[in-house]
């Protein structure tokens, strides 16, 4: 399924839609535009600590969100009674909230914010998740702790699997009638060595990065598992006695699983329309970016390629129409270097003039969709691993993100990973622990010299995105190749 | 022991409790918490409303328990039985039919214990239409984005050893940031139970203020280390660092917490440090995830000694230790950083040539079993010289241990602490806030 692509296909008839429709034709209300969007969600977590269960959570949700526009002003009430009183109730509190905040309103909205769509999406899923049963993901989970346990050193593993449907519904006064189905699978595991004062903790490409749109055909099984797994526990064994990372500048090779977190909070965020309008301000922050940066500003170096991609069937982010029931399509943000588009919705597209993407998201059904990340990948190169190194005569090579920290403006950052390896002569040498890099966001992307082939391509995502006033969680998936950055500031833990 | 109900949700909540117990079975335990609340969110920018609505959300999650083994689910709660109670009689039904595939849990918790408690704490909030007139004309000529949130909220707890408690407040917080033409802030954070117009109105004045004091051109500083004061707002991001892998048990057995070379005597932090848990003003309920009642204080921190950690049931069973009547996360709740001697008016005088840091941002360890953690200055940080604020600045990366910070390096501690409120809003509105004094620490470091 790593190759399906999502398709729409014509709307079929559902007991929610019916009861949306409803809801819209008995509606009395002196609005511009009403929107209904319905969430119901059936998350189940399971994990085990050094063996033994940890937790078996399910979560369910339901609720609903309506929209109202009234004198160019959008007001909102979330409620979780989603039967067609309740829905109504709702949209009267959200049309008083419209009528009284539009005096102060920022900006004029016409219903065309919200254009008319009909469709369906379901995420591609080949071995559906009902499939296993509680006691199936135990063992597996099971395995998992004892395969990390790979010497006295290992003082604590843990494993987790994650398995999440999601249903959304979206109907509006303007026709648009949206029914999306999501299947979501997360697996993580990971180890902590310890000797003394000295810690080390190893995990899967980081914390909960194996985050998948689809069924079990996603989850690493065999001896694939097993090989993982044993070199999960063996590497942080191996860090507790691995060389100091150095303070030095140097080439910095960086592997997809932190690459991730690299295009996630220097590329990703500070191209968010909504943080340059200076909505998110008083909490995330601004963005070095302006407005006329985009079609004009370097972003980085011409082998830079990025872009926005919900079309990636088993990538974490992936979706036929936002939020808002905009149509979501492959859209590069950045090509050879150069900064094309923001990642912006209707609304902030109107506000500030430039050109976004299908982006407006919600966390759930009791907040409003803001501008967001969902697949913002860097697209790969042509050189393989083993020539990318080869051309390397002195570098530090990094895996899986351990610390991330970015200043307000998206502008200066300091990260730290797990693993990292020395690389002499163009080979990788000694394992470095405590690795870390720091530097600015524009100097950072234009250092980069190499970048992978599609054969070092790979899509990780995290469940764990903050942003938002209301505060808002959301999943993004970012895919990369490893890539190589010069002359970059790299250094080593201690107090 | 008979109360007036308080919500629909406190009704509904004890009614849902009533029919859920008589349905268990055998030696089956089980212990339901609720989550609610009913808000008004209005965010703005650039002093006009961007996003304004309400939000009427519950949860409530119920554990069930039997044979060692543990399976928990959290439901919608509408707050009308008639709705909420058959999904939760199929959620039972659902719990119990799959216990038996679960593997046993060793450290499981079984409820015991009578504790009982209600708190509820009225408010006098802004009507929710009256939300945006009564913000937004006090901000008219000025660049100001931030949110508006406020109404009720509610945190419950029963289970089948008897143990009932209610939680319910009304509080509000309006988190804001004033900009000057050229990008640069000041943080203003006004909140509480009471609204009134005239501690706004002395909240926006402290805040324009300080902005006109960032007029000026920012001055750039290399990288070294600073004599640094830290405003309450910095240092109570610098305490909650210890929610996340520092005072918590659990990661002090087995995870590198960064209070290990503390706990072991490798490094000492100063006598001026003095941490507590400290539920006396009623910000949060003092009830956990198992129903046990937190003392109303627990000293943690004591003369830079590490007296008690926060252990919870699980933990403190799996170890064979006391619980301290932690949470389950043994994350700080209502922590309190006690005051020094530097009286508020001498600050500037005693820094006198370095940076005045107001506020903090995006932390995070760089090396947690050292200590050591990074993050950015924001908002009103300023140079200062021979007791004279000089200039803004432009912001800089620091990366630096908590045994310098909180150790040799801290010179002082105000004599005024401030609560610092929560103002987060994931899932639910945040609650409580952490008191803390400002602190003057020499050689704090900058990295970039």
């Amino acid at each position: 399924m790593g190759e399906g692509k999502v398709t729409t296909t014509p709307l079929h008839t559902v007991t929610m839609d019916d009861r949306l429709d409803q809801a819209l034709a008995t509606l009395d209300l002196p609005a511009d535009w009403v929107g209904i969007r319905v969430q119901q969600g059936n998350h189940i977590q399971r994990s085990q600590r050094d063996g033994r269960p940890d937790a078996n959570r399910h979560h369910r949700s339901l609720g609903a969100m309506v929209e109202v526009l009234v004198q160019g002003q959008l007001g909102y009430a979330a409620t979780p009674d989603v039967t067609v009183a309740g829905l109504h109730r709702a949209a009267q509190a959200a049309f008083h909230q419209a009528q009284a905040a539009a005096p102060w309103r920022i900006h004029a909205f016409e219903p065309t914010i919200r254009p008319p769509v009909q469709g369906i999406y379901h995420s591609p899923v080949a071995q559906p998740l009902a499939q296993w049963d509680a006691a199936t993901i135990h063992d597996r989970l099971h395995h998992i702790c004892q395969g990390l346990k790979v010497s006295d050193p290992i003082v604590q593993t843990n494993a987790h699997i994650n398995t999440q449907g999601i249903n959304t519904w979206l109907a509006t006064s303007n026709g648009s009638r949206v029914h999306q189905r999501f299947d979501f699978l997360t697996l993580h595991f990971g180890a902590t060595a310890q000797d003394g004062p000295v810690v080390q903790t190893r995990n899967f490409n980081g914390p909960r990065a194996h985050c998948y749109q689809g069924g079990w055909e996603h989850l690493i099984s065999g001896d694939a598992l097993d090989a993982a797994v044993e070199q999960v526990g063996q590497q942080a064994v191996a860090l507790l006695t691995a060389t100091e990372c150095p303070d030095i500048t140097t080439t910095l090779v960086l592997a997809p699983d932190q690459m991730m977190l690299q295009i996630h909070e220097s590329i990703g965020h500070p191209l968010e329309l909504d943080r340059i309008l200076g909505d998110e301000r008083n909490y995330a922050g601004g963005s070095f970016v302006q407005p006329e940066d985009f079609g004009r500003l370097q972003y980085g170096s011409p082998l830079l390629n990025v872009t926005f991609d919900p079309t990636v069937g088993h990538e974490f982010a992936s979706y036929s129409f936002d939020d808002t029931g905009a149509v979501a399509d492959r859209q590069y943000l950045i090509r050879q270097g150069r900064l094309e588009r923001g990642l912006g919705s209707h609304e902030s597209q109107v506000r500030l003039g430039v050109p976004g993407v299908a982006c407006a998201r919600a966390s759930s059904w009791n907040r409003p969709p803001i501008d967001r990340m969902a697949n913002i990948n860097v697209e790969p190169g042509e050189t393989s691993f083993h020539d990318l190194i080869g051309t390397i005569p002195d570098g530090v090579y990094m895996e899986a993100n351990r610390s991330w920290s970015i200043d307000d403006q998206r502008y200066k950052f300091q990260f730290g990973c797990e693993y990292a390896r020395r690389i002499r002569d163009g080979q990788l040498a000694e394992t470095l622990r405590n690795p870390n890099y720091r530097a600015t966001t524009p100097q950072f992307w234009h250092s980069l010299v190499q970048v992978g082939d599609r054969a070092t391509w790979q899509a990780f995502g995290t469940p764990f995105c903050g942003k938002g006033e209301p505060n808002q969680i959301i999943r993004v998936g970012h895919g990369a190749p490893v890539c190589a950055f010069a002359n970059i500031e790299v250094f080593g833990g201690a107090g | 022991m008979k109360q007036t109900p308080s919500s629909p949700f406190e009704t509904t909540f004890h009614q849902l409790t009533d029919a859920l117990l008589p349905q268990l079975q055998g030696e089956e335990s089980a212990k339901l918490t609720l989550t609610a609340e009913i808000s008004q969110f209005t965010r703005f920018n650039r002093a006009k409303v961007r996003q304004t609505g309400q939000v009427t959300s519950g949860d409530i999650a119920l554990t069930l328990m039997a044979q060692g083994r543990t399976v928990e689910a959290t439901l919608p709660c509408t707050g009308d039985k008639a709705t909420d109670w058959p999904l939760l009689f199929a959620t039972l039904t659902d719990l119990r039919a799959e216990l038996p595939a679960l593997p046993e849990d060793p450290y499981q918790v079984l409820p015991t214990g009578d504790a009982t408690s209600r708190e509820v704490y009225r408010g006098t909030l802004l009507p929710p239409d009256q939300a945006v007139p009564q913000v937004l004309p006090a901000l008219a000529g000025l660049d100001a984005a931030g949110l508006y949130a406020g109404g009720t909220a509610i945190r419950a707890y029963a289970d089948s050893a008897g143990q009932r408690h209610w939680f319910e407040t009304e509080t509000f917080t309006l988190d804001y940031s004033l900009f000057t033409p050229d990008g640069q802030a000041v943080k203003g954070t006004y909140a509480g139970r009471a609204w009134e117009d005239a501690a706004y109105g002395e909240s926006l004045t402290q805040a324009k203020h300080l902005l006109n004091q960032m007029s000026g051109p920012r001055k750039a500083l290399a990288r070294g280390q600073y004599r640094t004061y830290l405003a309450p707002a910095a240092v109570a991001d610098l305490v909650n660092m210890l929610s996340w892998g520092g005072i918590g048990e659990a990661a002090l057995r087995r995870s590198g917490s960064a209070l290990g070379p503390l706990q072991r005597g490798d490094r000492p932090l100063s006598p001026l440090v003095h941490l507590t848990e400290d539920f006396s003003q009623g910000q949060t309920p003092r009830f956990n995830g198992y129903g046990e009642l937190a003392p109303t204080t627990l000293p943690l921190i004591e003369a830079g000694r590490l007296v008690n950690t926060l252990v919870s049931a699980r933990t403190a069973k799996e170890y064979g230790i006391p619980s301290t009547y932690a949470a389950a996360g043994e994350y700080l709740r209502s922590p309190l950083l006690a005051p020094g001697t530097l009286p508020s008016t001498d600050i500037l005088t005693a820094l006198d040539t370095g940076l005045y840091v107001s506020n903090l941002h995006y932390l995070n360890w760089s090396d947690r079993p050292q200590g050591r953690v990074t993050g950015m200055t924001r908002y009103a940080c300023f140079w200062v010289e021979r007791g004279q604020i000089i200039a803004p600045i432009e912001n800089l990366r620091f990366d630096e241990s908590l045994y310098n910070f909180w150790g040799a390096n801290l010179e002082a501690l105000t004599q005024d602490t401030t609560l610092i409120p929560e103002v987060g809003s994931y899932g639910y509105r945040d609650l409580g806030g952490t008191q803390v004094p400002g602190m003057l620490v020499r050689d704090f470091a900058y990295t970039l």
